[in-house]
């Protein structure tokens, strides 16, 4: 494995304000980088540096060992860039569309309708190519914008919020596309959004982007460690009645009663009892444990709820404060 | 082309700016040196003759440029009846007849203006019509940085868009005049010399030109402006002011200068070549001046004259050589504003922040 893409003390200011502030990351070639981030971290200037299109003030930019601030050309040569929000000459259909890219990328004439259609038919565009791009639906514009990156045959993908306005059933289709695509040929892909799921969804690593600075990065699983690491799953659960209900005050009593057993298991941090609703926080998956346990106790099993820490506990602990604006 | 280029690199030191025209010029030279056009598709194509070919597409699948060609071609069947009608009235026993040919295209029977006054209302229209949404559009369409994401250099983008509508004007322009020569030779029965026809080629030259500094100061304004209706109000204001206010304002200027009657004739003479330097400003009395020079070829001086200057001149046509030196000054200045112009939109663009949307 080769680091394709190494940003290192990347800064870039706009006036006063500071959109890119001091910025390392690397990303290894054949891995999908999630760059995670509210609208107006940074995301969008890194990636039009990494692209050469904005110059950066400070620090250095290196895709596949190409400065592209002197040689913009051979970069955008080996890197597809999908922009924030793409789009295509209406007047034209897909499949016209996506020749001129591939002629902007010097294939001959014939050539370059030939591969478009082979494109246009693996990203699932197979029935549209000879509709005007303008006619298209929001989620068609999405795979035709792929395949426009796709078509140059190139090493990285860069994907700026490519899920934006497309369909939930859209989403997955298209980030299953991008997936498989690099799994099969092998392509780099980094891939900003702000949409927590569709990241945790694909991606091998995420980088979380706030105010133009990395504030944490690794995989999913790593992140939510380093974050919670104690407290890494919350089991709730519900009791419908305990051995010996009276009273509201033997309430009280039973579920102590029952809390003190789960604590006695391994990896429960914590338990907390109101009547007749228990959480359990604990380190690692022991649901069925804490099942076994609470029916042990005699106890009326109602419901048991794992509460998985996802990207969103992550999101919302570091961006608490507001700067989501969504 | 070189030979303003310098005057420009005078006049703006920056050497950065004179290397970027360079480069645009010698992409235009790639361009045209490329060989002929490969019937199979299976060469490689360079990428700027993609986007050229392109450009010159869009414009002329557009509406825009539809209608526009309809209303030149329009009035210039119009001109070409007046000139033909006109021509019949005046034909008899006229002294100047060894330019009849030319006649085609200045003279009037005075319902409709002739065609190079035509040429000279809607060619800026024209001009700003082809430009005026050539950035912006892309920009908010969200394609300019998608085309900027594909290897190529960030200026082919600009250099197209004005290869591409300089190549359909000259089409258009070259078209229109051959085809009022052809008219004109099957209603006259006389075909023209040599010196008229080459006289008629210059006009269609300087025509484009004019045509295409209006073309680049509308692209300026589009990369200036992020709205298309701006930029084309931009465009259009810039004509009116020419075309109207600036008489307007230059007629208050002189009539507060105007020596009186008793003044000496040095005084005279200073304010009326004052009068014409300040006309000159005008890309549209530039392109008048030039352009009527070249097709009246009677016109012997375009400032003011002493009654020592005159003093021994033989009436009579003059050679070909004689009137383009009289419109030197005007061919040049028309070609350096149209240079600085490009040059303008050229860097203007390459400065500008690519961001699509927001």
């Amino acid at each position: 494995m080769s680091r394709v893409i190494e940003i290192s003390g990347l800064t870039k200011n706009y006036g006063s304000f500071v959109a890119v502030d001091h910025l390392n990351l690397s990303i290894e070639e054949g891995e999908i980088f999630g760059l995670l981030g509210p609208n107006g971290a940074g995301k969008s200037t890194t990636i039009l540096m990494l692209m050469g299109l904005t110059e950066p003030d400070e620090g250095t930019v290196r895709v596949c060992g190409i400065d592209p601030v002197t040689h913009p050309v051979e970069v955008k040569k080996i890197v597809g860039y999908l922009p924030e929000d793409v789009g295509f000459y209406d007047n034209m259909t897909g499949l016209e569309n996506l020749a001129y890219t591939a002629g902007l990328n010097g294939m001959p004439r014939k050539e370059s309708l030939e591969r478009s259609r082979q494109m246009l038919v693996k990203v699932g565009l197979g029935n549209e190519m000879d509709k005007k791009a303008g006619k298209y639906s929001r989620g068609m514009r999405q795979r035709l914008g792929l395949a426009d990156v796709l078509i140059k045959q190139p090493r990285i993908i860069i994907l700026d919020e490519p899920t934006l306005g497309i369909d939930p059933a859209g989403i997955r289709e298209f980030l299953d596309l991008i997936a498989q695509l690099s799994k099969k040929e092998g392509i780099t892909v980094l891939f900003s959004s702000h949409h927590l799921h569709q990241v945790q969804q694909v991606c091998d690593r995420v980088g979380i982007f706030v105010k133009g600075r990395l504030l944490a990065e690794g995989n999913i699983n790593s992140l939510a460690e380093k974050l919670f690491s104690k407290t890494a799953y919350t089991v709730e659960a519900g009791i419908s009645e305990y051995p010996e209900e009276k009273s509201p005050a033997t309430v009280k009593v039973s579920a102590r009663k029952v809390a003190g057993a789960l604590k006695k298991l391994k990896g429960v941090v914590s338990v907390k009892d109101t009547d007749h609703m228990l959480q359990i926080e604990c380190i690692g998956d022991i649901t069925p444990e804490i099942a076994r346990t609470i029916v042990q106790t005699g106890a009326g099993l109602n419901y048991l709820r794992k509460r998985e820490y996802g990207l969103n506990e992550i999101y919302y602990r570091y961006f608490e404060g507001g700067d989501t604006d969504e | 082309m070189k030979f303003t280029i310098d005057i420009l690199k005078e006049e703006i030191p920056m050497s950065k700016m004179a290397h970027q025209a360079g480069s645009a010029l010698s992409n235009l030279v790639q361009l045209l040196s490329l060989k002929k056009k490969d019937a199979a598709g299976t060469r490689p194509v360079h990428p700027f003759r993609v986007m050229v070919r392109k450009e010159m597409a869009d414009h002329i699948n557009s509406w825009r440029f539809l209608i526009l060609i309809g209303i030149i071609f329009l009035t210039c069947i119009g001109s070409m009846y007046t000139a033909l009608t006109g021509l019949q009235k005046a034909d008899t026993g006229d002294a100047e007849n060894a330019f009849f040919f030319l006649k085609l295209f200045t003279v009037s029977d005075g319902t409709l203006p002739s065609f190079f006054l035509f040429i000279a209302f809607l060619g800026p229209l024209l001009g700003i019509s082809m430009g005026f949404d050539s950035v912006n559009s892309e920009q908010n369409r969200g394609t300019l940085s998608r085309i900027l994401a594909q290897p190529i250099p960030r200026d082919y983008v600009i250099n197209a868009k004005f290869t591409g509508a300089l190549l359909v004007i000259g089409a258009l322009l070259f078209a229109l005049s051959i085809l009022v020569i052809g008219s004109g030779l099957i209603a006259l029965g006389i075909p023209p010399t040599a010196g008229e026809f080459i006289r008629i080629i210059l006009f269609t030259l300087i025509s484009v030109i004019y045509i295409s500094f209006w073309l680049n100061l509308s692209v300026f304004f589009s990369v200036r402006f992020k709205q298309p209706a701006t930029s084309a109000l931009s465009g259009i204001a810039v004509w009116l002011f020419f075309v109207i206010f600036y008489p307007l304002i230059l007629n208050i200027i002189t009539r507060g200068l105007q020596p009186s009657p008793y003044a000496s004739e040095r005084a005279v003479y200073l304010y009326e070549k004052l009068k014409f330097l300040l006309v000159q400003v005008m890309p549209n009395e530039l392109y008048n001046e030039a352009v009527s020079t070249l097709l009246t070829p009677s016109v012997r001086s375009l400032g003011p004259l002493t009654i020592e200057q005159l003093h021994g001149a033989i009436p009579g046509p003059l050679p070909l050589g004689q009137s383009l030196l009289v419109i030197w000054p005007q061919i040049t200045g028309l070609i350096a504003i149209t240079t600085l112009c490009f040059i303008l939109s050229y860097t203007s663009f390459m400065r500008k922040e690519i961001r699509s949307g927001t």
